[in-house]
């Protein structure tokens, strides 16, 4: 049998396809946010939508987080699969009430009366110089707020094959995609569909230590976890995917395996993504560890545009080489 | 605006009905400030005694299939659209039995056999989605009607602006009805608004508004039916700005150091029940034993919805996250 056919693609491309699928594949799907239609999108994601799809379906709207956010809801509450695009997750805090205030309460207050089947996608995370109201990684807040789902695909996969799951999901899903990965090429299979929303799945084996991840600092950690193996220490690379819920048996799972964990979270270390993550390990794995549960986080400051600040405010390999030999004794 | 079947048909029945029901939200609404003092009912309880004709009125311009959003002052809006008192009550007590099993209380009651979405507790915060409910309405071309109702404190909250202009932008078929009652909690319009004409701001957004009289049911239904008209028909978002007033305090926790007690009683002068029925028996069209008769069935209806709420049962506490996140759409 031959290996199944790929096709060179970017993950930018392989969100677009998504959309593009889904809006095929059912007619209540649309698409709504700032400059999706005629520019194209910020990140040009929704390139070429609007000319193929038309402007009922690929909807401009005004630069009102709150009210399309909230329109959303209201739309996927009566009766529509709504795709709303948020250009960056520093945006979606001016539609923080929409999200946690409705979308997020409404199926539990209304008595299990109203679902909000309903997708938001944004961008996160820094790395294009964009200084600290464009570059924060705040998926960790959303994590936080039991109503709704946040995923981080990483992968051209995930980046192909999570909306749709997402969007057959009766519950409110939120996609963030780090703005660093858009370029990213691979190969794809020309087949690839959707895909498992809810585990994580481990992208290296390994071990001697777990390095639990996400999004745009998984290919940081596998840089980091290449580096390790060449002196002799096999690291395991745990892809989250899914930031809530939590797939906490994978998790477990593999520091069953490699008694040491560190994680690896592009946001602050403060009460964060990366703080729930080591709670968890401590309450449930306690006594499979053999060294202290390590974390690599961005520098406690707004992000800086020069260069070198950014990468410095940054989890980078070298720190997570770093933190892992230093659970292991300074191997 | 035109007046193809928008007129009220004002015959005695009708007549009857609107009053009835504004007499329900009344003894509705005493009662549960009864049953807030002795604890039965808990938490926020927003009493809507002096804004009944706003929600009767508005009503009746809707069909089974039209939408409605509420704020957290919505018993009103909810037995108006229907809502059994019985739900209504046990919702307030937290039973199971209540139109959110209990989970809302006063402030959130849904009921989804009534498209009744809420039961909002963040000013503002209904009114993008009484938006995207009219443009899932637009987008399945189904000629319905998303009623939202929300007080003048509304219009200093950027989600009003926002939803005003983007409702107008699409040509959305929303009906917005701002309950103009003067003061947001204990803030009156005029400390808080440069400008005090709140339905100036809609009409800034190019939608057609109009202010009417909030103490008198037959112009509000005259109004909400010319604009729920205008709103099926696909011309876009209308507005109504109706001026009314709130007899009780905000709350229950309200002493109402803000505002005089002979403004309050000018108002109760105006009030929508006392007024209406002035006006129907100088028509001829009520009498005394009408008006005894009525009373006498929301007794009964009240009485049975108390009696339904306390028969009613605690969601067991195995049930506490269920919902959180639903299995399927309904």
């Amino acid at each position: 049998m031959s290996a199944p056919a790929t096709v060179k693609t970017t993950y930018r491309d392989a969100c677009r396809e998504a959309i593009r699928d889904a809006l095929k594949r059912d007619p209540r799907v649309f698409v709504m946010g700032e400059d999706v239609g005629r520019y194209g999108g910020c990140y040009a994601v929704t390139k070429g939508l609007l000319a193929e799809f038309g402007e009922e379906r690929i909807r401009d709207t005004p630069l009102s987080e709150s009210a399309f956010v909230g329109a959303g809801i209201g739309a996927a509450m009566g009766g529509m699969r709504p795709i709303v695009e948020i250009m960056t997750v520093n945006f979606s805090l001016l539609a923080l009430d929409q999200i946690v205030n409705n979308a997020a309460t409404i199926p539990h207050m209304s008595g299990g009366q109203f679902a909000i089947p309903l997708v938001i996608r944004m961008a996160t995370g820094a790395g294009r110089q964009l200084a600290a109201q464009h570059s924060h990684s705040l998926e960790g807040w959303y994590a936080h707020i039991p109503g709704i789902k946040v995923l981080a695909p990483a992968t051209l996969e995930d980046a192909r094959g999570m909306l749709w799951s997402a969007l057959e999901d009766p519950n409110p899903i939120l996609i963030f995609e780090h703005v660093m990965l858009y370029n990213m090429e691979g190969e794809l299979a020309a087949d690839a569909g959707a895909v498992d929303i809810g585990q994580a799945k481990i992208r290296r084996r390994g071990r001697d230590a777990s390095l639990i991840t996400y999004g745009g600092s998984l290919f940081k950690t596998l840089a980091a976890a290449a580096t390790l193996a060449k002196e002799g220490i096999e690291a395991e690379v745990v892809d989250l995917r899914s930031l809530r819920p939590l797939d906490m048996p994978a998790i477990v799972d593999s520091v069953r395996r490699t008694h040491r964990a560190v994680i690896i979270d592009e946001g602050w270390r403060s009460g964060s993504l990366s703080a729930e993550v080591a709670a968890r390990i401590a309450e449930d794995a306690f006594y499979e560890l053999d060294a202290p549960i390590g974390r690599v986080c961005s520098a406690e400051v707004p992000i800086p545009y020069p260069k070198h600040l950014e990468d410095a405010a940054l989890p980078q390999p070298e720190r997570i080489c770093a933190a892992v030999r230093s659970l292991l004794g300074g191997r | 605006m035109s007046d193809h079947g928008d007129k009220p048909h004002l015959s005695r029945a009708h007549a009857l009905d609107l009053l009835r029901q504004m007499i329900l939200i009344t003894r509705f609404e005493e009662k549960c400030a009864e049953l807030y003092t002795v604890e039965k009912i808990r938490g926020f309880l927003h009493l809507y005694i002096g804004e009944e004709a706003v929600a009767v009125g508005a009503m009746q311009a809707l069909t089974p299939e039209d939408a409605i959003v509420a704020t957290y002052r919505e018993h009103g809006h909810a037995l108006a659209r229907g809502i059994p008192a019985g739900p209504v009550m046990a919702e307030m007590y937290g039973k199971v039995e209540g139109s959110s099993r209990g989970r809302g209380g006063s402030m959130h009651i849904f009921d989804a056999k009534t498209r009744f979405y809420g039961g909002n507790a963040i000013v503002g915060g209904g009114l993008p989605l009484a938006v995207g409910l009219a443009l899932a309405d637009k987008l399945q071309r189904k000629p319905r009607v998303t009623a939202c109702f929300f007080g003048e404190g509304a219009a200093a909250e950027g989600e009003f602006h926002e939803s005003m202009n983007l409702a107008a932008l699409w040509k959305l078929p929303v009906l917005f009805v701002c309950e103009n009652n003067l003061y947001a909690m204990g803030t009156a319009l005029a400390r808080s608004e440069s400008e005090t004409d709140i339905h100036l701001k809609a009409q800034s957004y190019r939608i057609d508004s109009e202010t009417v009289d909030g103490m008198d049911v037959v112009a509000v239904e005259s109004a909400a039916r010319r604009a729920a008209h205008l709103v099926r028909d696909g011309k876009g978002p209308v507005f109504l700005e109706c001026r009314t007033y709130r007899f009780r305090a905000h709350s229950m926790f309200d002493a109402q150091l803000y505002r005089d007690k002979a403004e309050v009683e000018t108002w109760r002068q105006k009030g929508p029940i006392l007024r209406f029925t002035a006006w129907l028996k100088g028509a001829g069209l009520l009498h005394d034993d009408d008006v005894a008769a009525i009373e006498a069935e929301v007794s009964r209806e009240v009485d049975a919805a108390v009696a339904f709420a306390e028969r009613g049962t605690w969601e067991s506490v195995d049930e506490l996250d269920r919902y959180v996140y639903m299995d399927a759409v309904p």
